[in-house]
C-alpha cells in the first residue's frame, strides 16, 4: 500500500534521528557511567535522574558565542566540523540493523532495515572512516594555533596507523563470511552450534574481535588512545579554537563514530540482529542490546585505563597490532581454505 | 565536477585549497566509477587515493607551510615554457580520449565484453577481479608489491637520522 520509496525515505529519516538521539544518549550515559565508576552521582538535577542533561548541554552550546581566530583560514575552518559530522553520519548509512520486514504488512514488499544495501558495504564503512581523518586534520590546521596543529597531526597519524589493523581485522570476518555485504555477513552468523552456542564470528576468531575493538577505539580517538584530545597536554587538541555549534559538531561526530564502530563490530562479530527468544522481525532489539554492550565497554575503558603516551600508542599500533592482525588474517584464510566453509 | 575541481586545483592560489579540491575530484571520479557499475573500484579509490595518499599530500603541504602563490609573477603570456608544455600535453590527451571513445563506440574491446560485466552482483566482480589479479595479472601484482616495499624501505632509510 505504501510505495517502497516512501518507506526508504522514512528509513533515511529514521536512521538520522536515531543517530542524533543516540549521540544524546551517549552523552548522558557517559557522564552517568563515569560518575558511578568514580563513586559519585553524575548529573541528576536536570529532569528526572538527570535525563534531560544532554538537552541542556545542547542548548548551552548553541547559545555560546561562535569564535574564530583572526588568522584562521575561513573556508576550511568552517568546513572541518561539517566534514567530520557528515562523515560520521554517512558511515552508518550502510550498516543494517534488522532483518527485512514489511512492518506488519504496511509495505508492499519487505525492505531491509538499512539505508542502502550496497554490496561492498564493509569497504564503504572503511572508506568513510578514512575520510573522517580529514575533518580532524583540517580543523587543527585551519585553527592556526600550535595546540590544534599538534593535536590534529597526532590524531591523523594515529588514525591512519590503526586503520590498517582495523581493515585487516575486518578482512578476517569478511573471509569467514565470503561476502563484502554486511547483510550477508550477519546472515552467515545465524544458527547455533550444539543448539546453544550462537554461530557468531567472535567465537571463531576472538583475536580478530579484540583487534577490531582496539583499532576501533583508536580510530575514534577514545581513551586510552585519546592523546590528541589530551586535556592535560594539549589544551583540547584539534578543537581548541572551536566553540558553540562547531564544537558540538565535533563531539557529535565523535560519538557517532563510536556508535558506528560499535554497530559494525556487532554486525561483523556478534551476529548483528540474530539472537534467541525473539522472532526475526524483532531482531533490532538484539542489535541495540549488542551495540549498547559494546558502547558500555567503550565508556568503561575510558574511565578505567590510563592514557597511552603517543609514542607508546604508535609503537603498539605498528609493532604489535598490525602483525597480529596480519597473522589473524592469514590463519583465518588458511582455515577457510582448509575446512572449506 | 571532476573536470571543474581539477581545473581549480591548478588555478587556485592557496595550496591547501588545491589539495582539498583534488580530494573533491577524486570523489567525483569515484562517483563516475559507481555509475560505471564498478562499486569496488569506487570504494577502493576513496580508501587509497582520497583516504591515504591525499592525507600524505596534506601533511606535506601543511608541514612545509606552503604560502599562497603571488599574483605578482604571472606567466609571461601564452608562449611561456610550462604553459606550452602543458598545452601540448592537454591536446594530446584530448586526442587520445576522442580516439578511445570512438573505438569503444565502434565495437568495444574484447576484454570489456567478456568477463563479469553482465553480472550485477558486486561480489561476483570482486571475486572475478581477485581471480584475474592472481592468475592473469599476477606478475603485475608481484611487481607492484616489490615497488611498494622498495618505496617503504627507501622512506625509512631517508628518514633515519645519522646515528
Amino acid at each position: 500500500m505504501i510505495p517502497v520509496y516512501v518507506a526508504q525515505l522514512g528509513m533515511v529519516l529514521a536512521v538520522f534521528v536515531m543517530l542524533l538521539l543516540s549521540a544524546a544518549v551517549m552523552v548522558y550515559s557517559e557522564r552517568k557511567v563515569a560518575a558511578f565508576i568514580q563513586q559519585r552521582y553524575g548529573p541528576y538535577l536536570v529532569g528526572p535522574r538527570g535525563l534531560l542533561q544532554p538537552i541542556a548541554d545542547v542548548i548551552k552550546l548553541m547559545f555560546k558565542e561562535p569564535l574564530r581566530p583572526v588568522a584562521a583560514d575561513k573556508a576550511i575552518f568552517f568546513l572541518a566540523p561539517i566534514l567530520s559530522a557528515t562523515a560520521a553520519f554517512a558511515a552508518f548509512a550502510v550498516v543494517p540493523f534488522g532483518a527485512e520486514s514489511t512492518f506488519f504488512g504496511l509495505l508492499d514488499e519487505p525492505i531491509k532495515l538499512q539505508v542502502a544495501d550496497v554490496n561492498v558495504a564493509v569497504l564503504v564503512v572503511f572508506a568513510i572512516t578514512s575520510i573522517s581523518v580529514y575533518g580532524i586534520v583540517l580543523a587543527g590546521w585551519s585553527s592556526n594555533s600550535k595546540y590544534s596543529l599538534l593535536g590534529a597531526l597526532r590524531s591523523a597519524s594515529q588514525m591512519i596507523s590503526y586503520e590498517l589493523s582495523y581493515g585487516m581485522a575486518l578482512a578476517g570476518a569478511l573471509v569467514l563470511a565470503g561476502s563484502l555485504s554486511l547483510t550477508d555477513i550477519v546472515n552467515a552468523q545465524q544458527g547455533a552450534w550444539f543448539g546453544f552456542i550462537p554461530r557468531w564470528f567472535v567465537f571463531v576468531q576472538p583475536l580478530g574481535f579484540v583487534i577490531f575493538m582496539i583499532a576501533g577505539v583508536a580510530e575514534t580517538n577514545r581513551a586510552p588512545f585519546d592523546f590528541p584530545e589530551a586535556e592535560q597536554e594539549l589544551v583540547a587538541g584539534y578543537h581548541t579554537e572551536y566553540s558553540s555549534t562547531a564544537f558540538m559538531m565535533f563531539f557529535l561526530a565523535e560519538y557517532i563514530n563510536m556508535v558506528t564502530a560499535a554497530a559494525v563490530a556487532a554486525n561483523l562479530f556478534l551476529g548483528g540482529w540474530h539472537g534467541p527468544f525473539l522472532p526475526e522481525y524483532l531482531g533490532w532489539i538484539w542489535f541495540l542490546v549488542k551495540v549498547a554492550a559494546i558502547l558500555f565497554f567503550y565508556i568503561w575503558m575510558r574511565w578505567t585505563l590510563p592514557r597511552l603516551r603517543y609514542d607508546q600508542l604508535m609503537q603498539f599500533g605498528w609493532k604489535v597490532l598490525l602483525p597480529l592482525a596480519a597473522l589473524n588474517l592469514i590463519v583465518t584464510a588458511a582455515g577457510v581454505i582448509y575446512f572449506g566453509n | 565536477m571532476a573536470v571543474g575541481a581539477s581545473l581549480l586545483v591548478v588555478l587556485g592560489r592557496n595550496p591547501m585549497h588545491s589539495v582539498l579540491l583534488l580530494i573533491v575530484s577524486f570523489a567525483a571520479l569515484a562517483a563516475i566509477y559507481i555509475g560505471l557499475e564498478a562499486p569496488f573500484a569506487a570504494v577502493v579509490q576513496i580508501i587509497i587515493y582520497a583516504g591515504a595518499i591525499m592525507v600524505l599530500f596534506l601533511f606535506v603541504v601543511m608541514l612545509l607551510n606552503a604560502h599562497r602563490e603571488d599574483d605578482a609573477a604571472p606567466p609571461a603570456g601564452v608562449t611561456s615554457g610550462p604553459l606550452r608544455a602543458g598545452g601540448v600535453l592537454a591536446v594530446l590527451l584530448v586526442a587520445e580520449l576522442v580516439w578511445a571513445l570512438r573505438r569503444a563506440a565502434r565495437g568495444g574491446d574484447a576484454l570489456l565484453s567478456a568477463g563479469p560485466g553482465a553480472d550485477p552482483a558486486a561480489l561476483q566482480s570482486v571475486r572475478a577481479l581477485g581471480n584475474r589479479l592472481f592468475t592473469e595479472y599476477s606478475l603485475a601484482f608481484e611487481v607492484t608489491s616489490i615497488l611498494i616495499i622498495v618505496a617503504m624501505v627507501g622512506a625509512v632509510v631517508l628518514a633515519r637520522r645519522e646515528s
